[in-house]
């Protein structure tokens, strides 16, 4: 084991040694973030992330849930996230979103209040009918998806934080009538004063909820897609520029000079292995961190980013492997790779975001590393946690697996370790 | 003296194309030996099978007590390879280069930069240690080369002509290596298809052509095989007539036989100077211009050219 650590050290030595390399491996995908960030409009204003999304609220409600929404908005908390200003006019509203100044419309209709908390004096009469939900408007403008995205997320946290509370409090209220131990008479306002306990206590949970642990969720940062879409793009180069190495090796007599020494074929290979693990885990590792510290790109759970980093890598190099078996000079190997890490680019949704193709293509992504790692990435940033990498992780460490396997079976059928 | 390394009828077959042929010979402790031939003769390939790269068709050899083809593991801890080609990585210093082969060969710790420390001074790159490769003269190179095979100490040291391609004094420099090396004890099989390097360094030579070894023994017991006669080479003007003046000179008391060349004249005799005066006599009489002359006693060369018809370098 420790001559791999040996060969593979020394590998990772040498590519940091090779200015050509790293500037494919480390200066092109960290440029191409920062073009990127430009296009998008990243780096035009705020600090990190998100940052001021302008968004038009209209309240017609004017009662007490359609001011606790409006007040969501304009909380201290979500300051630095969402720049709000209210219209009277719905109309006037949905023009400013198709005039693209502001990323969304929230119309909060007349009686939004009433249909979910009743008139005091009519909840428990017998003639009352339980008035239709009336549905707040969301009024999204289709050129700033994440933006509107993001604008939506609040809201549906808010509406489901407030039926919860409806829910709980209607439910108490009938249990206490049932046993007896509460006058129907007194129910209505019991009900109400519960029911703005709840919602007082919820609409600040709301607020911090969003600050403690759904925080990233709504402060989604287009860099956080953008970053590993470029790492992993040119995490493709690095592992096929790996594998081209043992072919160079061969070339350049290193490798015999091995196999001459006390090293075994078997032991050769998996240092070779171990190099290009090593210098994926350093190109990722260092692409991700210097994202957080120069962009402000949050990463959410660090467990998560480290073993996100080590599958993803583990699953392109197998990828590195199997392209080497393919060729037959270090030459073909380059060529192969250039040619697979475009592919894997455009199918991993590097260039573009998977949700934007077609369904074959998605499901086509799925042999690809770009994907599982872009689809981990993404859940870390929106808030997730290593618990939720089950499903990309997964897959990569069988990728990984299943391609060396096939890798390892073709090197020998082709005694590619032999001189 | 007991053998260090016992070839016996090893084969390397390439579909068709035989590269060695049932070659066997012993190498013995603290000797070197050296096999002579053209590019193309299977010296690469020989030690390539020793050195357990190449697995052998058939035949076997037996290095340090263990046969190449059950115990190659073994036979590694013995030898120690300097091919042919340089084999470094070019962007390490020569001594995160030799640390690293140290490494391969099982060295560590304090005893490793020991040995690495032996090795810079051996061959001479103390001061450039920390310069990269690719910043060395192809000499230095060859240096850092042969040091790489040097680090374990092995028992038996394969040169696969380490001198190709590089400057005089470079090589100088590896032929004094080499002696030096033998010296302390070290045995080396020394591959090469310059004549005066096997002349210089081997105990014994082997001669190899095609495959096969021709010729074995020590260089005395080789060039006897000419007989021991000398060759006096006469370098002519352009516009003297060779022929006439070999037909002429094999008339003379002790000469063996005269032969025209191109522009020259060789003259075979038991010693060339008893017939050296009676040559130049007989040139001028003729009105033969000698530009200069050689005296050329038994050699490889000689052996090579006897025994296969061709020079070495053809």
């Amino acid at each position: 084991m420790r001559k791999l650590f040996l060969i593979g050290l020394k590998d990772l030595k040498l590519i940091f040694r090779d200015r050509a390399a790293l500037t494919i491996m480390l200066l092109a995908p960290f440029l191409l973030t920062i073009g990127m960030g430009f296009v998008t409009g990243r780096f035009s204003g705020g600090s990190s992330g998100l940052a001021d999304i302008p968004v038009v609220i209209v309240n017609l409600d004017n009662e007490q849930l359609g001011n606790a929404l409006a007040d969501v908005f304009s909380s201290r908390e979500l300051a630095s996230l969402v720049e709000p200003s209210a219209s009277p006019d719905p109309v006037a509203a949905r023009r400013l979103i198709d005039e693209d100044k502001a990323a969304a419309a929230i119309i909060i209709p007349a009686g939004f209040t009433r249909s979910i908390i009743p008139a005091e004096g009519t909840a428990f009469d017998e003639s009352f009918v339980e008035p239709e939900v009336v549905k707040i408007e969301v009024y999204a403008n289709p050129g700033r998806p994440t933006s509107a995205g993001v604008v939506k997320a609040i809201v549906d946290e808010f509406i489901s934080r407030v039926e919860e509370g409806r829910t709980s409090s209607m439910t108490s209220i009938l249990q206490l009538i049932q046993a007896g131990l509460l006058d129907p008479q007194n129910g209505e306002s019991e009900a109400q004063r519960l029911f703005e306990n709840v919602d007082q206590s919820e609409a600040t949970a709301i607020v911090l909820k969003k600050v403690q642990q759904g925080a990233a969720a709504v402060d989604f940062d287009i860099l956080a897609y953008m970053a590993p879409a470029m790492a992993l793009l040119f995490l493709m180069y690095t592992v096929s520029h790996g594998g081209r190495s043992i072919l160079l090796e061969r070339s350049q007599g290193t490798l015999p000079r091995l196999l001459v020494s006390p090293t075994s074929s078997a032991q050769v290979l998996g240092g070779k292995v171990m190099g290009i693990f090593f210098t994926g885990v350093a190109q990722v590792g260092i692409l991700i961190l210097a994202s957080a510290v120069l962009f402000g790109v949050r990463w959410g759970d660090p467990a998560g980013v480290a073993v996100l980093i080590l599958a993803t890598v583990y699953g392109a190099a197998g990828w590195g492997l199997l392209i080497t078996t393919l060729a037959r000079t270090p030459a073909q190997v380059g060529s192969i790779g250039s040619a697979i890490m475009l592919i894997f680019g455009i199918l991993g949704g590097s260039f573009i975001n998977l949700e934007q193709m077609p369904p074959y293509v998605q499901n086509l992504s799925k042999i690809t590393p770009n994907a599982w790692g872009l689809d981990g990435f993404t859940t870390l940033s929106l808030g997730g946690t290593l618990a939720d990498l089950k499903e990309p992780i997964t897959a990569l460490l069988i990728m990984g697996s299943v391609l060396f396997a096939a890798a390892v079976m073709l090197f020998n059928r082709k005694g590619m370790m032999q001189q | 003296m007991n053998a260090i390394l016992e070839v016996q009828n090893l084969v390397k077959k390439y579909g068709e194309f035989i590269a060695v042929n049932g070659i066997s010979f012993e190498i013995q402790e603290g000797e070197i030996f050296s096999l002579l031939g053209p590019n193309g003769a299977g010296k690469t390939t020989t030690i390539s099978m020793l050195s357990t790269l190449y697995s052998p068709t058939s035949g076997d050899a037996v290095i340090g007590g263990h046969s190449i083809t059950k115990e190659p593991m073994a036979v590694k801890q013995v030898i120690g390879v300097v091919p042919q080609e340089l084999a470094l990585y070019e962007d390490l210093t020569a001594r995160e280069n030799l640390v690293f082969w140290g490494q391969m060969y099982g060295l560590s710790g304090k005893s490793l930069n020991n040995r690495v420390d032996e090795v810079l001074e051996q061959i001479g790159l103390t001061d450039k240690a920390k310069n990269r490769i690719k910043t060395y003269s192809g000499g230095m190179k060859r240096r850092v080369n042969i040091g790489v095979g040097l680090l374990h100490r092995p028992r038996l040291l394969f040169m696969d002509e380490p001198s190709v391609g590089i400057d005089p004094q470079s090589r100088r420099a590896i032929l004094d290596t080499v002696k030096d090396l033998n010296r302390q004890g070290m045995t080396v099989l020394y591959t090469t298809h310059y004549m005066e390097e096997a002349q210089e360094l081997s105990n014994r030579v082997g001669i190899i052509d095609h495959g096969e070894l021709i010729a074995l023994g020590t260089q005395k017991e080789l060039t006897q095989q000419v007989g021991e006669t000398e060759t006096l080479i006469l370098h002519i003007g352009e516009n003297d007539d060779s022929e006439s003046l070999a037909k002429s000179l094999n008339g003379i008391k002790d000469v063996l036989e005269a032969s025209a060349g191109d522009h020259e004249v060789s003259v075979v005799a038991q010693e060339a100077e008893e017939v050296l005066a009676a040559v130049v006599t007989r040139a001028n009489e003729r009105g033969v211009r000698i530009r200069s002359i050689d005296i050329r006693e038994p050699n490889l060369e000689a052996v090579f050219l006897h025994l296969t018809g061709r020079a070495l370098r053809d």
